[in-house]
């Protein structure tokens, strides 16, 4: 399978340079193109100047927290006493979310090389790359990518593992991960203590997202001042990012752009706009679990983690899913319910019982029995599905639920009052 | 210590206290289900979120550490809102079959649900999740459609008992306790999970619909399976003992008991026992009233020539063995006593608990009174003694050419020779104490009355003394007792409270 697309010229490819260049792929190909230099002039540096450097980017973590990821390598343990890890989380699972898989894909050695710097950074000797269990072929990857870099040596005495999901969402919450790495069910665990103090088999532990640390070769390579420089409206906010566009758009895929770009030139310019005579309706602009923005937030929002904030959602993992005017948001908002109801772990009481309750409830609807207080009684099980559990999961599902009833109130009128016909069976 | 406040009153407390626990001293209870003292935090049900000041959200009171200056609120609006959805949360899949459901009564969901629950539900429309029920064990059944997931029953198989055969199986609300399909649930200390769950999910096979908590009163006494000595509680309905369940312990079980513990408790409710006190007359027992044998069996203690021996059951009380022994005072004495073996079965997680081999409660009571273990050569004395004194051994016969005095619960054949048997109570029946193997002193309490006219076994005793020395009462007797041996010297029962006291705690050994 190929890159689908050419870039476009108001993209700026930092991470994305070498997608659909297949040479790139192997070891020989990286190293002809200036690959594991940085880690190279890594291995030889302190941790804790590359603490600095990587703090000094203003790199913020791309799994969807927007951490600063030098900031959180300095929790880990200054005296150590015990063996340090880091988690990758390659489980990419985020419903409109499909960048770590080409970072994976097409540059597996850009990851790899991030990899070992960061082990370096926080002094670990062995790393975990969790790869999502439906990622085949990034998986194939990946495994050959390490066995050919191990065999040249550039990870000094790091060793880097592939473990496999088994096909659970909530197992790219960090501490689920690290359940599911040490072999037990992957439940988010209670925090503190926090993977700092305790991750992964009980050792400190630092966990970051692919495309986190496929950016920081780059920020060593080119200093940190130049990737500070990537930014077009926050200065908290730096760097590019990737887009996943999907939905509505003529063309989706992944765009890489520079932090604070406008979601409006992303959809119309990059994403070729929505099909013939259709209008944008809505849009996610942070994968499934941020609340939805109307059209007319969507058009002023800038891409970073400040400005979609801004504008009442949350930048996310960047999974941006377009809904035109043909969307029944009523249904789409069921579907994102269903999901997390399907995918709640059952730990918390909120979640186990709330996402299902959500989902029969917007299922009542659709399917045109239900009643004008269903609607205050969905707000008030999202209030309290929101805030009170270990993990976001709960809160991830009420999110678009009280963002579409405040923003789509009358689809969900007009299927109550009979307008609209029933969609789905009784 | 850390000094904080929970709804207004000012507690100091140790480093590390978890909020839950600090409640408790300041009178609080925080609402819960998943926490429990015995078990690994999990923090799951959500139920303990309470407010602290200065926190940006609820906390859950289970999972978080006290520090200085907190300020807690349990009643505060939030967090009681937050207490009523978790409980509409829980409720919406709970069948609600309280009237049939043999945790009515004594359910942690009913308790919260009637203290600060909703009246009436907002999920009117919907069918309720349904699963049938599981035989998980021997003694154990799961009825899913009451489960609210808390996961004691997962945690204690897993990091108390350490055979982890139950799970969480499936995710969401299709969410139940999986057991291992190669498993059964009979691991020798499985019953806790049934105390440990807080609705009517995990079920006693033995106690299933025998009672309605209500209906139950509860008797707090010793376990009489072992030398473990845990404390537990009798469940009587009408005076039958109906159940037996861990009374929390510290020091010896903390919450738990064996299954071997929990389910002999039969022989307390026998029908066969002896009624009244009975005397040989014309080579037969005949029923006489107290004064008339008691009589009988001073004037062949006070006739007794030559030896004298006592074989005595290690289930009798440490007071009854001080007292069959004083009794025998003034003659040439030989005490024993037999103890019936087992396999050990301990409970890994806890250290120091097991289900002993020596299947009897007050062995170290009756060796630190002078009783030998092993009544072979007491039995050889007893051929030829001038008295024979047995005290509660329905299964050894002890053949002798002297007077037998039988103190029993029960009359077995080879008591039929006996010169007096004297009816006495059994430990539901009785005040009185038990040793356990690390010399902790325990108390038990009676449940239910004696049958007919079987009195406790340190008053037939007692009365068997020199008029002025016959003790009162059960503490009378141990004070006598206190008096006269060294190993109890300072001890009494209101020094022995609810918990026990190590022998030489009182002399400043440590606990």
């Amino acid at each position: 399978m190929g890159y689908p697309h050419k870039p476009h010229p108001k993209e700026t490819l930092v991470l994305s340079k070498h997608f659909g260049d297949a040479e790139a792929r192997s070891y020989k190909g990286w190293v002809k193109r200036g690959g594991y230099e940085a880690l190279k002039q890594a291995l030889a540096t302190d941790p804790a100047a590359l603490i600095e450097e990587v703090k000094a980017s203003g790199l913020r973590g791309r799994g969807g927290a927007g951490f600063p990821t030098g900031l959180k390598w300095s929790f880990m343990p200054q005296e150590k006493k015990k063996p340090h890890y880091l988690c990758v989380n390659a489980d990419e699972s985020e419903p409109g979310t499909f960048k770590d898989r080409e970072i994976m894909r097409w540059t597996p050695h850009a990851l790899l090389e991030g990899t070992a710097i960061a082990a370096h950074a926080i002094r670990a000797e062995v790393a975990y790359i969790y790869i999502r269990g439906e990622f085949t072929e990034p998986l194939a990857i990946m495994e050959k990518a390490i066995a050919d870099a191990s065999a040249a040596g550039v990870f000094g005495a790091i060793k880097i593992y592939v473990h496999r999901g088994a096909g659970a969402y909530i197992c790219g919450e960090e501490t689920a991960l690290m359940n599911s790495i040490e072999g037990k069910r992957g439940n988010p665990r209670i925090k503190p203590p926090f993977p700092a103090a305790a991750g992964v088999f009980g050792m400190p532990t630092t966990i970051n997202n692919v495309e986190t640390l496929a950016a920081v070769p780059l920020i060593l390579k080119n200093g940190a001042a130049w990737y500070k420089g990537l930014c077009l409206s926050n200065p908290k906010s730096t760097g590019t990012k990737l887009f996943s566009v999907c939905g509505h758009v003529q063309k989706p895929g992944n765009y890489e752009v520079t932090m604070g770009f406008p979601l409006k030139d992303l959809l119309y310019d990059l994403s070729g706009g929505m099909r013939p005579g259709r209008t944008l309706k809505a849009c996610i602009p942070g994968g499934s679990s941020v609340p939805i923005l109307t059209r007319e937030e969507t058009e002023a929002c800038l891409l970073d983690y400040e400005g979609v904030v801004e504008k009442g959602s949350m930048l996310g993992s960047g999974g941006v899913i377009v809904f035109d005017d043909s969307a029944d948001m009523v249904y789409q908002i069921m579907r994102l319910a269903r999901f997390y109801a399907h995918e709640s772990c059952a730990q918390c009481t909120q979640c186990r019982e709330g996402t299902a309750w959500t989902t029969k409830i917007l299922e009542r609807i659709l399917a045109g029995q239900g009643a004008m207080k269903d609607l205050d009684l969905l707000l008030d099980l999202s209030e309290n599905m929101t805030g009170k559990t270990i993990c976001v999961l709960s809160d991830s599902c009420a999110a678009p639920v009280v963002s579409g009833i405040k923003k789509f109130k009358s689809e969900f009128e007009a299927y109550i009052t009979g307008k609209k016909r029933p969609v789905v069976a009784a | 210590m850390i000094t904080l406040t929970i709804d207004g009153v000012a507690i100091s407390v140790p480093p590390g206290t978890l909020v839950i626990e600090a409640a408790k001293q300041a009178g609080v209870l925080v609402p819960h289900y998943c926490y429990h003292p015995g078990l690994p935090v999990a923090g799951v049900c959500r139920m303990c979120l309470v407010e602290i000041e200065k926190a940006p959200k609820l906390q859950i009171a289970c999972a978080t550490q006290v520090t200085e200056g907190m300020v807690v609120k349990t009643q505060s609006p939030q967090a009681k809102d937050a207490r009523q959805s978790v409980l509409e949360f829980l409720l919406i899949n709970h069948p609600l079959d309280c009237p049939i459901c043999d945790q009515a009564g004594e359910c942690e969901l009913q308790d919260f649900v009637f203290q600060e629950g909703q009246a009436a539900t907002r999920y009117a429309e919907y069918a309720k999740r349904f699963n049938p029920v599981e035989d998980f064990g021997p003694d154990v059944l799961y009825v899913p459609n009451r489960c609210i997931l808390c996961t004691r029953c997962v945690r204690f198989m897993e990091d108390v008992a350490q055979e982890p055969v139950l799970n969480v199986s499936e995710r969401g609300d299709r969410a139940t306790i999986g057991i291992h399909p190669d498993a059964r649930l009979d691991h020798p200390w499985a019953g806790n999970v049934v105390d440990l769950c807080p609705v009517g999910s995990l079920l006693s096979k033995d106690f299933l619909h025998k009672a309605r908590a209500w209906e139950l009163d509860k008797s707090a006494s010793v376990c009489t399976g072992c030398t473990q000595g845990c404390n537990v509680t009798l469940d009587t309905r009408e005076n039958v003992v109906v159940r037996v369940r861990p009374r929390p312990n510290l020091e010896v079980n903390q919450y738990f008991i064996c299954d071997h513990g929990r389910n002999n408790y039969r022989w307390l409710n026998r029908g066969d026992r002896i009624e009244a006190p009975l005397v040989k007359q014309d080579g037969e027992l005949r029923a006489v009233d107290w004064d008339e044998a008691l009589d009988r069996a001073r004037g062949l203690l006070r006739g007794a020539g030559g030896r004298a021996v006592a074989i005595v059951s290690p289930k009798a009380s440490t007071e009854a063995l001080f007292l069959a022994r004083r009794v025998l005072g003034g003659l040439d004495w030989t005490g024993a006593f037999e103890v019936t073996m087992g396999e050990q079965a301990p409970l890994a997680g806890v250290p120091n608990l097991a289900l002993r081999a020596e299947r009897a409660p007050n062995v170290a009571g009756a060796e630190l009174l002078g009783y030998t273990n092993g009544v072979e050569s007491a039995l050889r004395a007893a051929e030829s003694a001038g008295v024979v004194l047995v005290l509660d051994e329905p299964d050894l016969a002890v053949p002798t050419a002297g007077a037998l005095i039988y103190l029993g619960t029960v009359l077995p054949d080879s008591a039929r020779g006996a010169a007096v048997v004297l009816p006495i109570a059994n430990v539901a029946e009785e005040d009185g104490t038990f040793v356990n193997r690390d010399l902790r002193v325990q108390r038990y309490f009676p449940a239910k009355p004696a049958p007919g006219m079987a009195r406790p076994a340190w008053w037939a005793l007692g009365e068997l003394l020199e008029a002025g020395d016959r003790p009162g009462s059960a503490a009378q007797a141990f004070d006598l007792m206190a008096g006269a041996v060294e190993a109890f010297a300072g001890l009494s029962y209101a020094t022995l409270g609810a918990a026990g006291r190590k022998i030489g705690q009182a002399a400043g050994v440590p606990v």
